[in-house]
């Protein structure tokens, strides 16, 4: 027997071991019970249900409107991209159901940050349809003021503006006011470290954020099965002590519901939640991807015969809220907005290369104007040379 | 007028911006009750409260993100990083993000950031904890970055990188951290602008150019030298980006010589910018190349080699024999 084997307090047969210390230490509130935060059991739905008949038809109509312009604002961007107008376009076609409610349920005040799928979402929030564009026309790397739009520029790296959100929420709260960032992300995204950290903070602080993960079944071409296996993404929300919720992400007005009850959740102060939406793209990853390659013909009609413009049309028109000459003027005003697009995307746009220099300091500095300087005689050079 | 070590003029100078503007604040791993494992946000928290001085979950890309998103409604967060080594979770946030959003934004949005981090080596540390990593953020255009090599500097430069619109890397030499110096915290202003370099020390021979950590290395040289009848100027630089490029040259064209000091391996290091902006602007005024003093191209070694690796006296006036003798 050497010294480690000895037992500082004797302890007999049959004596009870003491209790062990409270397990959190420095913890002001016994732990959350996981019940409450456990998303739904399957993804809420809402049309042709009975649930749907307490919805505000006027909210409906407003939703299906936008949901009309907005596929066909993916056609015409996709096909942009075809004649060489825009450099890519990744199309949110069959998930506009997510992308008008995302923006339907905040406030001007309110915040929103895209991912590089939403440009729609950046429309349905009031910027101007070909504005949201510069980005994948190659114009500028985003086009509105985020200030005024309350809305970020579309975020190409994956989960990255997550932190920035939940940073926004938390200056709601230290402003004392019930401003909330809702942040969009999609299944692939939910597996960067950012996804992670930004939860994990935004439960900590208790920041006012929505976090829409729209699972749309691929990060490209690697299907869900090999991103997560975790029950719904949705269930990752519990790990950090935050609600999960799950809804039919081609049910406009299920999102819009369940959106808004979440942004709610977040205005009154009782932090985040982690809302997962569940849909389809459609249309390939981008003009430049070949879906062929990693999904089934079967597999895509069976999610276009649950086609959220589709969905929307069949429950108000079987409501009553809706007959052909309210069809037939959405699609005419989408129509207008699709002939806008081509006309002013045909032109050519008129870019200052001096303005490379223009904001990469708000103060700027001798290297700058240096290069500056640098530019303007080699364009000065080659304007002579013509 | 009192002694302040460099951890107490960096406290003194959050305190007096932290009192300025209710919209700064203060981010970080045990920056709180703690007051920083270097003890550099000592007393804020209790002065100061929970939601100006945060203790932050600790991940370093939260930490970055989160500021940014702070400062899109107008506040100014400065954000310590622990230690070097911990910084790289955060590089994609800084580089990608913090240096690119007042730009991708057509300059609607400021991103006042400050990000603290304690680099460089020279206290015993273990690995992880040593790094000179000031040319991948200097690589980054709309990162500023800048380094103080004594208390004053410190004190002053810290003030003025948390009133910059523009987000600032401010890296602080922690071997340097207990050195003493005179500072009048309430003097009317500071004695120069962030980005201006500093003759550190006026000579005639060479010129060397060191920040951070290496300043004190080259001034205890040029001490050193001047008992051999040589007489070294020192350039401190400060402010990595921008650089202040008149100083240089207006010393090297008095002196004719240059040696570039740094801690940071010499293989594509600040050095290799120096050595050839002043070739370029001071090819005829140099009697010999630019020579490169700096740390191997090697991780940093444990603790108990360090000395071998860092840059000292004896290198650096070594390379002064050289650039003498062409």
């Amino acid at each position: 027997m050497t010294v480690l084997d000895q037992q500082p307090d004797a302890a007999g047969p049959g004596r009870p071991h003491p209790a062990p210390p409270p397990w959190h230490p420095g913890a002001q509130a016994p732990r959350t019970d996981p019940a409450p935060l456990l998303p739904d059991p399957a993804p809420v739905r809402a049309l042709g249900t009975p649930a749907a008949s307490s919805l505000d038809p006027e909210l409906l109509r407003g939703l299906y409107r936008r949901l009309v312009a907005g596929r066909r604002y993916n056609q015409q961007a996709t096909t942009l991209t075809k004649q060489g107008r825009l450099a890519v376009y990744p199309a949110s076609t069959g998930q506009e159901a997510c992308e008008v409610a995302a923006a339907a349920v905040l406030r001007e005040d309110d915040w929103l940050f895209p991912s590089y799928r939403d440009t729609l979402a950046v429309v349905s929030r009031g910027v101007d349809p070909l504005e949201a564009l510069t980005l994948l026309r190659g114009d500028a790397h985003s086009g509105w003021d985020p200030v005024r739009w309350r809305t970020a520029p579309l975020s190409t790296p994956l989960a990255t503006q997550l932190p920035h959100a939940v940073g926004l929420a938390h200056a709601a709260r230290l402003r004392g006011d019930d401003v909330v960032a809702l942040a969009m992300v999609g299944d692939g995204g939910t597996s960067e470290g950012d996804f992670h950290e930004a939860l994990n903070f935004a439960a900590v602080l208790n920041a006012p954020v929505v976090f829409l993960v729209q699972n749309n079944g691929y990060a490209i071409s690697v299907p869900l099965a090999k991103q997560s296996a975790a029950p719904s993404l949705a269930h990752k929300a519990v790990g950090y002590g935050v609600p999960g919720r799950l809804v039919d992400g081609n049910d406009a007005a299920a999102v819009h519901t369940v959106l808004a009850e979440a942004v709610e959740h977040a205005r009154s102060g009782r932090g985040p939640v982690l809302v997962e939406a569940v849909t389809y793209r459609l249309d390939p990853h981008t003009n430049a991807d070949d879906a062929g390659r990693y999904r089934g013909d079967d597999e895509v009609a069976a999610w276009r015969a649950h086609d959220p413009v589709a969905l929307m049309e069949r429950h108000l028109r079987d409501a009553g809220l809706l007959d052909d000459e309210a069809v037939r003027q959405a699609a005419d005003a989408a129509e207008e907005l699709a002939a806008r697009m081509r006309e002013e995307f045909h032109a050519e746009p008129k870019l200052d290369p001096m303005s490379l220099f223009a904001h990469v300091y708000a103060e700027p500095t001798p290297q700058l104007r240096e290069q500056a300087d640098q530019l303007a005689a080699e364009l000065d050079a080659e304007a002579v040379a013509r | 007028m009192s002694s302040f070590t460099m951890v107490k003029a960096l406290n003194e100078a959050l305190r007096k911006e932290l009192e300025a503007d209710p919209k700064t604040l203060v981010m970080g791993e045990d920056v709180g009750r703690l007051g920083g494992v270097f003890r550099v946000t000592d007393g804020l928290h209790k002065d100061f409260g929970e939601d100006r001085v945060i203790d932050t979950p600790l991940a370093e890309s939260g930490i970055v993100g989160t500021a940014i998103g702070l400062a899109l409604r107008g506040y100014r967060p400065v954000v310590e990083i622990q230690f070097d080594g911990f910084v790289y979770p955060a590089f994609d946030q800084i580089v990608s993000q913090l240096a690119k959003m007042h730009a991708r934004a057509l300059g609607h949005v400021k991103l006042p950031v400050t990000v603290r981090i304690p680099y460089a080596g020279g206290i015993g540390a273990v690995e992880h904890h040593s790094e000179s990593h000031e040319a991948y953020f200097a690589h980054t255009a709309g990162l500023k970055v800048v380094t103080p090599s004594n208390p004053v500097d410190a004190y002053w430069m810290l003030r003025q990188a948390v009133r910059c619109d523009d987000p600032v890397i401010f890296l602080e030499p922690k071997r340097r951290y207990w050195d003493k110096a005179e500072l009048d915290p309430n003097a009317a202003g500071a004695p120069s602008r962030l980005h201006d370099a500093r003759v550190a020390r006026e000579g005639r021979d060479a010129t060397l150019i060191a920040y951070g950590p290496m300043v004190k290395v080259c001034l205890d040289a040029a001490a050193a030298a001047e008992e051999d009848g040589r007489s070294l100027e020192v350039v401190d630089l400060r402010s990595l980006s921008p650089l202040d490029f008149d100083t240089v040259t207006a010393s090297v064209q008095r002196t004719g010589r240059a040696v570039v000091v740094h801690e940071a391996p010499v293989f594509m290091g600040m050095g290799a910018e120096l050595a050839a902006r002043i070739t370029e602007r001071c090819f005829y005024a140099l009697e010999a190349p630019v020579l490169r003093v700096g740390g191997y191209f090697a991780p940093y070694p444990p603790s108990r080699v360090e000395e071998t690796f860092l840059p000292d006296l004896d290198r650096v006036l070594d390379a002064v024999d050289r650039s003498l003798a062409f």
